[in-house]
């Protein structure tokens, strides 16, 4: 379990991390959502791996064993609104910078060839 | 009134917030309700700051302990729930911010507020993400004051739209969505180890780490350092700065000085809490220093090098982000004081400084001073006279370009640090306490630190006087421009500022200092916040 998760957060860092540095927004713009899930279910890990267990204590029995943290839960959420947010801003800025420059790339120009 | 005064230490959030929603239900078109509703926010935010840096000074008296005030939002105690912590570092920053939010403001209903829409609105966020930044007590909150802050200076980077702004947001959006995800990498490591966000807790439970857990808790440190110095514009991390600040309206870019200073500030914090337990490399560790000696090298090359004079007052940015590292980090020497005093003095100058850029600009034809450049770098004639129309109408300052030349002169010296205004102030303590190190004779850090800061100091005369010259001087026919009282108020009021903060050095700089050592006992802030007991029983609350 740790190592498909581990794996799963490692391919889509390393696979965000490859399309932000490609010269074309879209690319960035994927990129940025990849880094994004892999922050995701790494905060979501930080809470240690737990299967089948609820986040939500019940008065009666108050062993910590038997549940699953609940912060990270509610800070993934928090990051995920925010990422989502900001990522739809970009999106905004992208095609703007397409409709000024007419051309998607990064720097506005394309490169010389 | 109690019942007031208990809630001052949220109200610097609450009040953004709340007149920048409102500001929405406003029509667009009622300008006027839009901008009493800005004036009134902002005059309360300046007040309830003030007020703020009083209580946490004890100039008036109250049961706050040590001068910390701490809010319990939602009444849970500290490290469950969430808290607000007002103390003099945070109200010396909510009251630095309330001051250049106020005087850019004011500049911008000049003429800017109408480039683009939603300018009062996007303003008030950009007040609420600086200011909960400042009071936020842990971890979590940080990153989403960060994010709201962002958010609202995305938007007024743009504000004006335009091939250049665009091109270079877009820059700006992604390397802060990545500085970011950094900060949520290092948030969520730091919680993974120690298994708590709140700063106080944090500190508490980081020297009791061992063996591994202290490693992978150094490096969740590590990275939270490198968000925060990209924030703050550090070398290498800082290309995207000058590109930004360059090519947003003079409001914007004025009021995103404290925007770096945000980094720094959070830095200091978390240094400072960390510090007792063996601070981390980034956080004052040994890091520190040489990145700030890095970056004052950046910020001097690039302000001798920069053509524009908004991009030399972007790399004077820098250059102060630079000199505060540097002063921060300095092995050995504690110069929290001047160096808070030189932040204060910096963001001033610089917030002045990039308001009174555009109204010169105005006394140029247009592109007179890229012009100007290649004109001087290729030895050519100048091919023809500018022929520029003023179309602004408003109260015509008399003697504008004297008005503007002084204020020029004024905001020069500050940022090169001459006397005799608060700059030198500034440098001079720190260089002098850098000096007066505790063991024997100054070290090799020292000696690079005063050869840089003067260096950086150099640096500033040669490139503002060159540009000073070539704005002022070497025109032949400046357009004299029509100053409302609106914007050349608010250049003036900055200036002011830091004239009353070199005449009244003394108590200005007693209570940094004592700010400094406030910072250097981090107990203080620990037990105050751990200690706040909930204004209702707790037990009481949790039967049904």
């Amino acid at each position: 379990m740790e190592l498909v998760l581990s794996l799963a957060i490692g391919v889509l860092a390393g696979s965000g991390i490859w399309l932000l540095l490609r010269p074309r927004t879209f690319q960035v713009i994927i990129g940025l959502s990849m880094i994004s899930y892999a922050v995701n279910l790494f905060i979501f890990s930080m809470g240690r791996v737990i299967l089948g267990v609820p986040p939500v204590i019940n008065p009666e029995s108050a062993d910590p064993n038997l549940y699953a943290d609940p912060l990270p839960q509610a800070l993934v959420l928090t990051a995920i609104v925010i990422a989502f947010a900001t990522t739809a801003l970009f999106l905004v800025i992208l095609l703007a910078a397409r409709g000024f420059s007419g051309t998607d790339h990064v720097d506005g120009r394309e490169a010389q060839r | 009134m109690t019942a007031l005064m208990q809630h001052l230490p949220i109200l610097p959030v609450v009040i953004p917030l709340m007149f920048g929603a409102l500001m929405l239900i406003v029509r667009d078109s009622n300008r006027r309700g839009r901008l009493a509703l800005g004036f009134i926010s902002i005059v309360g935010q300046l007040a309830v700051a003030v007020t703020l840096l009083a209580l946490s000074a004890g100039y008036i008296p109250n049961e706050w302990p040590d001068g910390v005030g701490v809010y319990l939002l939602g009444d849970w105690p500290a490290p469950f729930g969430i808290v607000a912590v007002v103390d003099r570092l945070s109200t010396v920053m909510l009251v630095l911010t309330a001051i250049l939010g106020l005087t850019t403001w004011i500049y911008s209903t000049a003429r800017w507020d109408r480039a683009g829409v939603h300018f009062h609105v996007l303003f008030q966020f950009l007040l609420m993400g600086l200011n909960g930044a400042f009071l936020t007590g842990d971890l979590f909150n940080l990153f989403v004051f960060f994010e709201v802050l962002l958010a609202a200076s995305y938007g007024l980077a743009m504000h004006g739209s335009g091939r250049a702004r665009v091109s270079a947001g877009l820059h700006y959006v992604a390397v802060n969505l990545v500085a970011s995800f950094l900060l949520l990498i290092a948030m969520a490591m730091i919680y993974g180890v120690t298994g708590s966000l709140n700063m106080a807790d944090l500190a508490a439970r980081a020297g009791e780490l061992g063996g591994p857990d202290r490693r992978l808790f150094e490096a969740g440190a590590a990275i939270l350092g490198i968000a925060f110095l990209i924030k703050a514009a550090a070398w290498p991390l800082n290309f995207w700065l000058p590109a930004t600040y360059a090519n947003a309206c003079a409001p914007v870019a004025a009021v995103f000085m404290i925007m770096t200073k945000v980094g720094v500030y959070a830095m200091l914090r978390i240094g400072s809490l960390l510090l007792p337990t063996g601070a981390p490399a980034a956080f004052g560790g040994e890091w520190m220093f040489p990145l700030g000696i890095a970056t004052l090298a950046f910020g001097i090359v690039g302000l001798i090098a920069a053509p524009q004079p908004e991009r030399q007052a972007s790399y004077c940015a820098i250059m102060s982000s630079g000199t505060l590292f540097a002063a921060l980090g300095m092995p050995g020497v504690t110069l929290t004081g001047p160096a808070l005093f030189y932040l204060v003095t910096s963001v001033l100058a610089l917030g002045a400084f990039f308001l009174l850029l555009e109204m010169i600009e105005r006394t140029q034809a247009f592109g007179a001073d890229l012009l100007a450049v290649s004109l001087e770098a290729f030895d050519l004639e100048d091919p023809e006279a500018p022929n520029a129309s003023d179309d602004v109408v408003g109260v015509a300052i008399p003697a504008a370009m004297a008005f503007l030349g002084l204020s020029f002169i004024a905001c020069a010296l500050l940022i090169a640090g001459l006397p005799p205004m608060s700059g030198f102030v500034a440098k001079f303590t720190l260089l002098s306490a850098a000096l007066q190190t505790a063991e024997g004779a100054p070290g090799v850090g020292t000696w690079l630190l005063v050869g840089f800061v003067l260096m950086s100091g150099l640096a500033c005369i040669i490139a503002l006087g060159r540009t000073g010259i070539r704005l002022f001087w070497s025109v032949d026919d400046t357009v004299t421009p029509r100053l409302r009282l609106s914007e050349a108020g608010p250049v003036s009021l900055l200036i002011m500022t830091t004239i009353a903060m070199t005449i009244w050095a003394g108590p200005v700089m007693r209570h940094l200092d004592a700010t400094a050592d406030y910072l250097g006992t981090p107990s203080q802030y620990i037990n105050a916040v751990l200690t706040q007991n909930p204004a209702r029983n707790v037990s009481e609350g949790v039967q049904r």
